[in-house]
């Protein structure tokens, strides 16, 4: 007897079933669009906005754009290397320009790029330091989005004014005397955060401020032992040591960002810091040239030390997925959306030939320098493996923080990097 | 018959999974990771030996060494003050004070905290110019300085003193625990011949806690060696590298410096004297319980 209770029961039951048979079945067509799962840490406020300038350019390419953003650069790296040992890797990842992915290369885990390398001619436009990281065996396994520079000097319009500082500082010894007078008239000469990758970074403003190119070179690439032990080394520790008298007192454990707010409300004179800060700045309603001076070297011939963001393509055999990762590699090496990108970040392209009139004054400033070869060198990570950097970074905030000989030092480092 | 051997298997049985887990992960992990700390593996594992070069490099680097010493010198403070402080806790409370269930919980609640929440709160309360140094200045004490955690010398003790905050009450509940299945008559005898109580609770009583000091002492040795989470959350290893401990050393270079090989090297290093300690101990309650049986 069919009973209205029998019917509601068989209702549900037809139902469930449907449910069922349609999440079993493929929803998606047989072309299906090319959907990309991409892992990145772009979280904070300027970032996210320039990575939703890709992720649109992407969709406008007839992509499907997944998004897994992981707060913090170490532990998005940390999932990107778990998921492509687990066999679960995403469609593509970022890494920084450095030698973060050498092993994962070395380890065959990434699918090559060459034929968008090749269609755009990488070996004649892009960088050396770039090229070297990214390509190995004469194959090309990353994408590059844009180029940051690590050793900016930033400096208070308003805070220089009142010290009577009226030219840019144009040498290390010009330098020395606007922080002399920014601490007479009673104003933080410099903003530091007291983290250890800060210290590393005045570090190297320093080494390719003082030292130059050769030095920077010998020390940092081929980490030439005697090199490090010499008194050229010696000059950039002593004046690394020196800079220590310029910051205040709250600087141990403060934050970049908290750093570069003191040279906006103009309580602290100079920052270094990389092209990042200048979101910063804007987010603030500063203007460059108005409001704050941005100085990229202080002498005519200071290393442009350059780092940035690429995307890599773990191993996949999966069509669709290599559809996804070619399309993704080709909208993001146009110009026009590297030009987007750089705006919103604070970088600049890394194609050459992009249309940068966009870009505000300190990266017009950058693009000029980079056309020369002679000034295009990378950041520590360029040329050392993490750990490599990360024991030269343990030296350097123990100098930093400490009173140690600087003979002991410079034999620290030595010893530090002959592994 | 074959009921009877099945029931007497029982136990066996119920004990497999945990026996497999403890084979397969612990000790196979810490085969695992014998092994890899000859190898010269960097992000991956892999398979080319090279001896004990990792070793070589590991006592070659500043920051382990001086993580070593930051962990001995954390373990005696540690322990001791742990000690001392949890056994007087529970001989006030063993006074028969008034609200001593209310005593007890409150000593004890700071151990239900995670040792991150611990190390930030700490932090907050030993940051130069806010927290307890801003506050005792706001009452008018001016001059009051109190910034350990920023100095190189004294960010260890501030570790120390958040530590032993936390932990101190389970060092009072494993005491108490112990005071109270000792006899009563003891302390009566003993005010009867005129001992005075301090000396009654540390020549007479302490003796008798050997256990639960030696559990208490366990407990707190294997909390020392893996001290990680309170100095991440309490000084991030600073300033510089000053509050560096080899757990976290071990963890940066798991993950952060993509050196697996040098981190093994390091947990192995870290095993040995967590077994030395263990083993001489571990012998000498196996003697005494041969020599006990013999007896029996």
């Amino acid at each position: 007897m069919v009973t209205p209770r029998t019917k509601a029961a068989a209702c549900a039951w037809l139902w469930a079933a449907a449910s069922a048979l349609s999440l079993a079945l493929p929803s998606a067509p047989a072309h299906a669009a090319a959907r990309a799962e991409v892992i990145h840490w772009w979280t904070s406020g300027g970032e996210s906005s320039a990575v939703k300038q890709v992720a649109q350019a992407f969709r406008n390419a007839g992509g499907v754009w997944v998004d897994s953003a992981i707060a913090g650069g170490d532990q998005s790296r940390a999932v990107t290397i778990n998921r492509i040992i687990g066999g679960n890797p995403p469609t593509a990842a970022q890494f920084n320009t450095s030698k973060q992915f050498t092993d994962v290369i070395e380890q065959n885990m990434l699918n090559n790029v060459d034929l968008v390398a090749k269609a755009q001619d990488w070996d004649r436009i892009l960088p050396q330091p770039l090229i070297d990281v990214i390509k190995h065996d004469g194959h090309y396994y990353a994408v590059p989005l844009n180029i940051h520079m690590q050793t900016w000097i930033w400096y208070s319009k308003a805070a220089f004014k009142k010290a009577g500082i009226d030219k840019e500082p144009a040498s290390m010894g010009e330098l020395f005397a606007a922080l002399d007078k920014l601490k007479a008239a009673g104003l933080v000469p410099l903003a530091h955060g007291g983290q250890s990758w800060q210290e590393t970074v005045l570090f190297s403003a320093l080494l390719a401020n003082i030292g130059g190119r050769d030095l920077y070179l010998k020390v940092i690439r081929e980490r030439d032992q005697a090199t490090i032990k010499s008194a050229a080394m010696r000059d950039v520790l002593l004046a690394f040591k020196r800079m220590k008298s310029y910051v205040d007192a709250g600087s141990p454990g403060r934050n970049w960002n908290d750093a570069t707010a003191m040279l906006i409300s103009g309580k602290a004179g100079i920052q270094v810091m990389g092209d990042w800060a200048k979101g910063e700045f804007t987010n603030a309603g500063q203007l460059p040239g108005q409001h704050y001076g941005c100085i990229p070297g202080l002498n005519p011939d200071t290393p442009y030390l350059m780092q940035g963001d690429v995307f890599v393509f773990p191993r996949t055999d999966n069509p669709n997925a290599i559809k996804a990762q070619q399309l993704l590699a080709n909208v993001v090496s146009q110009p026009e959306l590297q030009v987007a990108f750089s705006k919103l970040k604070g970088s600049i392209p890394v194609r050459l030939d992009a249309n940068a009139a966009v870009l505000d004054l300190c990266a017009q400033k950058g693009i000029e320098i980079i056309k020369d070869r002679s000034r295009q060198l990378g950041v520590t990570e360029v040329y050392l493996t993490p750990d490599q950097n990360g024991a030269l970074q343990d030296i350097l905030t123990a100098y930093w923080n400490m009173d140690i000989k600087v003979d002991k030092v410079q034999r620290s480092i030595a010893n530090a990097l002959k592994y | 018959m074959l009921a009877r051997r099945l029931v007497k298997l029982s136990p066996h049985v119920a004990l497999l999974p945990m026996a497999l887990t403890v084979l397969l992960a612990y000790v196979g992990g810490a085969l695992w990771t014998l092994r890899t700390s000859f190898t010269a593996a960097r992000t991956f594992p892999s398979d080319k030996f090279i001896g004990v070069a990792q070793y070589v490099r590991l006592f070659d680097n500043e920051r382990w060494l001086l993580s070593l010493h930051n962990l001995a010198v954390y373990g005696a403070l540690f322990i001791i003050a742990c000690m001392v402080l949890g056994f007087l806790l529970a001989v006030f409370i063993d006074q028969n004070v008034k609200g001593e269930g209310v005593l007890r919980t409150v000593f004890l609640y700071p151990y239900a905290m995670s040792f991150i929440a611990t190390g930030l709160v700490w932090q907050w309360l030993l940051a130069p110019g806010s927290g307890i140094e801003g506050a005792l200045r706001q009452m008018g004490f001016a001059g009051f300085s109190f910034d350990w955690i920023v100095h190189q010398d004294l960010v260890v003790y501030t570790v120390v003193i958040a530590t032993v905050w936390q932990a101190s009450g389970l060092v009072m509940a494993l005491m108490l625990a112990g005071l109270r299945g000792i006899d009563p008559e003891i302390y009566k005898a003993a005010r009867l011949d005129g001992i005075p109580a301090w000396r009654t609770y540390l020549q007479i009583v302490l003796p008798m806690l050997g256990p639960s000091v030696a559990t208490v002492f366990l407990l707190l040795t294997t909390a020392v060696v893996k001290l990680y989470d309170a100095v991440v959350a309490m000084t991030q290893g600073g300033p510089g590298i000053a509050s560096e401990v080899p757990a976290k050393f071990i963890m940066d270079h798991l993950f952060l410096r993509s050196n697996i090989g040098l981190a093994s090297a390091g947990a192995v290093t870290l095993l040995v004297p967590v077994l030395a300690l263990l083993a001489p101990y571990a012998y000498a309650r196996s003697r005494r319980a041969r020599a006990g049986g013999a007896h029996a």
